[in-house]
């Protein structure tokens, strides 16, 4: 361990190596995989000035995942507040931080959101896979063992580069963690018109509850039932944050690990930074489906991605 | 073929082919491939192809939906069908037998077919590989003889080997990856799908063609194949 690393002392419940995601081998039935809050993901790099694509650890509820320093490294913190602490002390989240040889980076339990992303200098190494270090354990690709598994307990990680400058957060431009109640964007898909108009009605004028059935594959919403004429398809492909409603009338979203293809009619799909409040919502939650136009939520999608190239 | 271009997301585009699945689509499924893939250039992000439609992600930055759908239009109008006689041609040992494949004797009896009647059916027709997904490198193949079609489990399996050939109504596929699966389970092949998908090579393309073939426990053995029967199924 002469390279400066991180011990993982503890590893928590679930601490995943994401980068943005495995692109462009949908067709070979690889899912897409990559930070489910990517917003808070490319905030995290960008605190550190590194390229936004670089690898980071998603920690999903924090659970006790501690690290320890071997050197000194600049790091940084976005996304979910999970209780974390520098040797006993609170550390904000959305800022970079130096943890000094010797220190203990400990995650908790959630407080707002359920995702931290922590980003390292230059991004985490580990190998890359079909273009992306992207670990899903469904198909046990990428992560630091290439294995797709999340991180166990003695494992060692090291990064690509040295610190550079650091930069703070503008004034209002960090992920904002959904409360008690969201709306979520989304987009009418063509299979919309098959539904009852009843179905419509209240899938888009009730409240949904965030089910405990979620992950990082699907995210199941329970409250009305909703039905339609079609009760299967012809499998076809499954943009990210389908919104897809199985024979139960209960709409299931399709989220960063969904399988590529599937035959159940959709809703629609919501907006990608929709998929992104959603990554961070605990079970129980209150969401309400909300439609877009297409140009709307695009002149949304690249103002966002404005403020990195200009913040 | 009749072109349909529908919303699926953002900045994601259902192109529509076809309403049926039939072995005939996929000359201009693979045609329509191609010719998205030139026309979209570096503006495409993913491109995946299934029985009767495309759906196209494209890069929201690089342009507006109403750009992305002029785009397929133009790639897709006077489109000629490719050559399917490309595709390759594949022969898949499998070991069929009950410790492998835990469903083999209630599909033969559903058929009114011994066992080995079975497998013979499974064995003799040619299947067309329609589309990849669900997993890395797993192929959805058919259409299998109507005689044998069984519908998936009511209960899914949550465990199902790598490399299990299994039946669905008419299609017929391969685990490359141990994974939850509603699938008919018949026996297991020692082919590696997945360690040709994890380098990006799949072993199984939309278009080729597939006829497995029946081998004893002592061939699939020596081709490396696990003989750990199924777990009950749960």
């Amino acid at each position: 361990m002469s390279q400066a690393g991180l011990v993982v002392k503890k590893a928590g419940p679930l601490a995943l190596v994401q980068d943005a995601g495995r692109f462009g081998v949908g067709h070979l039935g690889v899912t897409q995989g990559g930070a489910a809050d990517w917003i808070a993901f490319y905030w995290a790099n960008w605190l550190l000035s590194n390229p936004l694509n670089s690898a980071t650890l998603e920690i999903v509820m924090g659970g006790g995942l501690t690290l320890v320093a071997h050197g000194d490294v600049r790091l940084a913190l976005t996304g979910a507040d999970l209780a974390a602490t520098v040797d006993g002390q609170p550390l904000a989240p959305n800022a970079s931080f130096t943890l000094r040889s010797g220190q203990q980076l400990v995650f908790q339990q959630p407080r707002h959101g359920l995702r931290a992303y922590l980003a390292f200098p230059g991004g985490l190494n580990a190998p890359e896979v079909l273009g992306s270090r992207a670990c899903t354990a469904r198909e046990q690709l990428g992560g630091l063992e290439e294995d797709g598994q999340p991180l166990k307990a003695g494992q060692y990680l090291t990064w690509q580069g040295n610190d550079r400058s650091s930069r703070t957060l503008p004034e209002g431009a960090g992920p904002v963690m959904p409360t008690s109640s969201c709306r979520l964007p989304m987009v009418l898909g063509s299979q919309a018109s098959s539904f009852s108009g009843r179905s419509l009605y209240q899938a888009f004028n009730t409240p949904w509850q965030v089910d405990n059935r979620a992950d990082r594959m699907g995210v199941r919403l329970t409250g009305p039932v909703l039905s339609g004429t079609l009760s299967g398809i012809i499998s076809e492909g499954i943009p990210l944050g389908a919104v897809q409603v199985p024979p139960d009338g209960q709409p299931i979203v399709l989220m960063n690990d969904r399988q590529t293809i599937g035959g159940y009619p959709r809703l629609g799909a919501l907006t990608p930074s929709a998929c992104a409040a959603l990554a961070q919502c605990l079970p129980g939650t209150e969401v309400w489906l909300t439609p877009v136009s297409v140009s709307h939520a695009q002149a949304d999608y690249r103002r966002q991605h404005a403020k990195w190239a200009t913040a | 073929m009749k072109l349909r271009i529908e919303t699926a997301g953002m900045e994601a585009l259902m192109v529509r082919l076809f309403d049926t699945i039939d072995v005939a689509n996929m000359a201009w499924v693979l045609a329509a491939d191609q010719a998205l893939r030139e026309a979209f250039g570096d503006a495409l992000i993913d491109l995946v192809p299934s029985y009767t439609t495309l759906l196209l992600h494209y890069d929201a930055r690089k342009l507006s939906h109403i750009e992305a759908q002029a785009r397929i239009h133009h790639a897709l109008t006077d489109l000629t069908p490719a050559d399917t006689r490309q595709g390759q041609r594949h022969e898949i040992p499998v070991w069929y037998d009950e410790s492998v494949g835990p469903d083999l004797s209630r599909v033969a009896e559903r058929a009114g077919l011994s066992i080995a009647e079975l497998i013979d059916r499974h064995c003799r027709d040619e299947y067309c590989v329609f589309a990849l997904g669900f997993a890395p490198g797993y192929g959805f193949m058919g259409l299998v003889d109507d005689a044998i079609a069984t519908p998936r489990l009511t209960t899914p399996r949550r465990h199902v080997a790598a490399g299990s050939v299994g039946i669905a109504d008419r299609q017929t596929a391969i685990y490359p990856l141990p994974s939850p699966g509603g699938w008919n389970l018949l026996g297991r092949t020692a082919v590696p799908l997945f360690e040709h998908a994890k380098r990006g090579e799949p072993l199984l393309r939309p278009g080729d063609s597939v006829r497995f073939t029946s081998i004893s426990r002592a061939e699939f053995e020596a081709q490396g194949g696990d003989t750990t029967p199924m777990e009950e199924r749960s």
